[in-house]
């Protein structure tokens, strides 16, 4: 994996991304209260990098995805794709922008229609967008599919018909057809067995490489995020808490969220696991009712009495290596931090 | 994108796909049967002129109420119609109504039913209308538009088709909400889909199956609906030989000349039950994941 170049304008760049979800409640639907599912979030995607976006379920990692697709609506903040703002954009205006950011899903079987053929889903952006028609798009889908490592007569097969991996590939394949700037992959391997997690992993770093896509890789294994990333960004209750390399992210983790994350991934060594230090305990806050202050200071074994009063804000404590912790400042001793009291 | 292209030998061509009649019977009797039950009675509807054997119309007092024989095969009724004449003829009048009954609510339905259940501001508004037409009885509509107008087929469809609509936009409204969530569709939207070809392409497809269902349903309850109604007078006029109006005059004789009504409520009966297995058949096979292949 080569490092992307910093010189160039990043790809796509996202700055204070706030989504709020309306809470509707009581007899006549009144809007009762919100969730914070999104709640300022900034990042930017050099081209040919992939960042990955990990973090717990419900933190907000998938809406992200979906905000940056503009498949929901943004509450506010920017998001600039290949120097364009399309945050603000109405559905007809942002299409012609639907071309630079694609999007793999999660679940390959339920993000297929299951009365059209492969080969009709994979062509359809190419004759959205109007770059093939007909006989040409089967052309291009047949060679989509050999790119992707299918067999081209799959192009008359259904969803059902495919295999978890070859749907995943499917779904690759489709996202690949227009020849997008970013693609946003939301958890594309969690559905796999872990033998082919590996190969569509290799397989997007290959193409990667070939077309120097940037992906928004979201996903909560720190397995398949060391595998693939270029950067990681920790989220926690729709903020992030730490973004940094991943070399750094493993080595250095500097957020006790994030040191809490790695120590509760299964480690490759059975002798590390004796050290391990601790597992965070309790459960994450409702996004409805996110706790004041820094939103981790519930869970967290370092907080003090200022943690549960000051929002922390997201600052560069070293070159690339942002961290939103009153407890890291800028400078400060990367080691191991006291628990107070 | 150059290296990888050349995987693909020049000449690659899709292998067609090849159809066979006998395997597709083979594998959907269902279908089969209904679809050819159903024929059958169209083929007898559209040659009623040349099937019957005498004027269905025609009456002779002198012939009333005989049985079933060699010179009348559905017997007479007590004006000494021939009876298996006026059955042939009533095929037309069950079949022009179920069908219209079953297209005109069908097309309509499923129009009101795409638009509610992808665009949720229409939804509203439609729904509530839907709910005020669906509380209106057939039978009452129909007398009420009959004394407004005058007897006749077009008045007994348009008064059958008024309160089965909303049965059909229910139904279709409901697979549109359940799949405009489905991630396929967001899937589309990233594609580049815009909102026509989204509606016919990924979900007007996805509701056919269940439409198809629904229809029949309401074709069949249509023919028993016009059936009623000229039982009850207020169909078709009465000298017009639909199955219902010979039941009807049939009624009074019941006890000494059965024929004249189990006859045509056993076509009937068979009508409906040909509608129904086509529409179980279709559903089945409609449905990729249900279908073996062909």
């Amino acid at each position: 994996m080569s490092e992307p170049s910093a010189a160039e304008r990043p790809v796509l760049e996202v700055e204070g991304l706030v989504k709020h979800f309306p809470i509707h409640g009581g007899l006549l639907q009144r809007r009762t209260g919100e969730v914070r599912a999104v709640d300022g979030v900034s990042f930017s995607i050099a081209r040919g990098e992939t960042l990955g976006l990990v973090g717990e379920s419900g933190c907000g990692k998938s809406t992200i995805g979906k905000t940056v697709l503009k498949l929901i609506e943004p509450t506010s903040g920017r998001i600039v794709l290949a120097g364009e703002n399309i945050s603000a954009l109405k559905p007809g205006a942002m299409w012609a922008h639907r071309r630079r950011i694609q999007t793999i899903f999660q679940d390959p079987y339920s993000s297929m229609n299951p009365r059209l053929p492969a080969g009709t889903i994979v062509g359809e952006p190419l004759e959205n967008f109007g770059l093939s028609r007909g006989r040409d798009t089967d052309e291009r889908v047949a060679k989509l599919f050999e790119r992707v490592g299918l067999r081209p007569d799959a192009m008359r097969k259904y969803a059902h018909e495919f295999s978890g991996g070859q749907r995943q590939r499917l779904g690759i394949a489709k996202a690949l057809s227009v020849n997008p700037d970013v693609i946003v992959a939301d958890e594309p391997v969690s559905a796999l067995d872990v033998s082919v997690q590996a190969q569509v992993l290799n397989l997007l770093i290959d193409l990667q490489e070939e077309f120097r896509l940037a992906y928004l890789f979201i996903s909560h294994d720190l397995a398949v995020m060391r595998h693939i990333s270029h950067r990681i960004a920790v989220m926690y209750l729709g903020r992030i808490v730490e973004i940094t390399t991943k070399r750094r992210l493993f080595s250095q983790p500097l957020h006790p969220y994030t040191e809490a994350l790695l120590s509760a991934a299964t480690a490759p060594d059975p002798k590390r696991r004796r050290q391990r230090k601790r597992i965070v305990e309790g459960d994450v806050p409702s996004p409805a009712n996110p706790p004041p202050g820094c939103h981790f200071h519930t869970r967290c074994p370092y907080a003090t009495a200022e943690c549960k009063v000051t929002a922390p804000p997201l600052i560069e404590v070293a070159e690339g290596h942002h961290v939103a912790c009153l407890r890291r400042p800028v400078g400060g001793d990367p080691g191991p931090l006291s628990i107070p009291g | 994108m150059t290296a990888p292209m050349a995987i693909l030998a020049d000449d690659f061509v899709l292998p067609p796909r090849r159809f066979s009649l006998a395997t597709a019977i083979r594998r959907n009797p269902t279908i089969t049967f209904g679809a050819v039950l159903l024929a059958a009675l169209i083929i007898v509807g559209i040659f009623a002129p040349y099937i019957a054997y005498s004027d269905p119309f025609k009456i002779a007092p002198v012939n009333r109420l005989r049985p079933p024989s060699e010179r009348w095969w559905f017997g007479t009724d007590q004006f000494g119609r021939d009876v298996f004449s006026r059955t042939v003829y009533g095929a037309r009048v069950s079949l022009i109504v179920g069908l219209s009954v079953a297209l005109f609510s069908s097309a309509v339905g499923l129009g009101l039913g795409l638009l509610c259940g992808y665009f949720r501001k229409v939804d509203s508004i439609v729904m509530r209308i839907m709910d005020g037409l669906m509380a209106i009885p057939s039978i009452l509509l129909a007398i009420a538009l009959i004394t407004l107008t005058r007897p006749g087929l077009g008045i007994v469809i348009v008064a059958i088709v008024i309160p089965e609509v909303p049965r059909i936009v229910r139904v279709v409204r409901a697979v549109v909400l359940s799949i405009r969530n489905q991630p396929y569709i967001e899937s589309a939207i990233a594609g580049g889909t815009k909102n026509t070809k989204l509606l016919l392409r990924h979900v007007l497809p996805n509701t056919l199956a269940p439409l198809i269902v629904q229809s029949t349903y309401v074709c069949a309850s249509g023919m028993l609906i016009e059936a009623s109604l000229s039982f009850l007078g207020a169909g078709v006029p009465p000298e017009v030989p639909s199955w219902g109006n010979i039941i009807a005059q049939g009624r009074t004789f019941f006890q000494i000349a059965p024929w004249t009504i189990l006859i045509p409520g056993v076509f009937l009966a068979i009508t409906v039950l040909a509608v129904n297995l086509l529409g179980d058949g279709l559903r089945d096979r409609l449905d990729p994941r249900l279908a073996r292949r062909l």
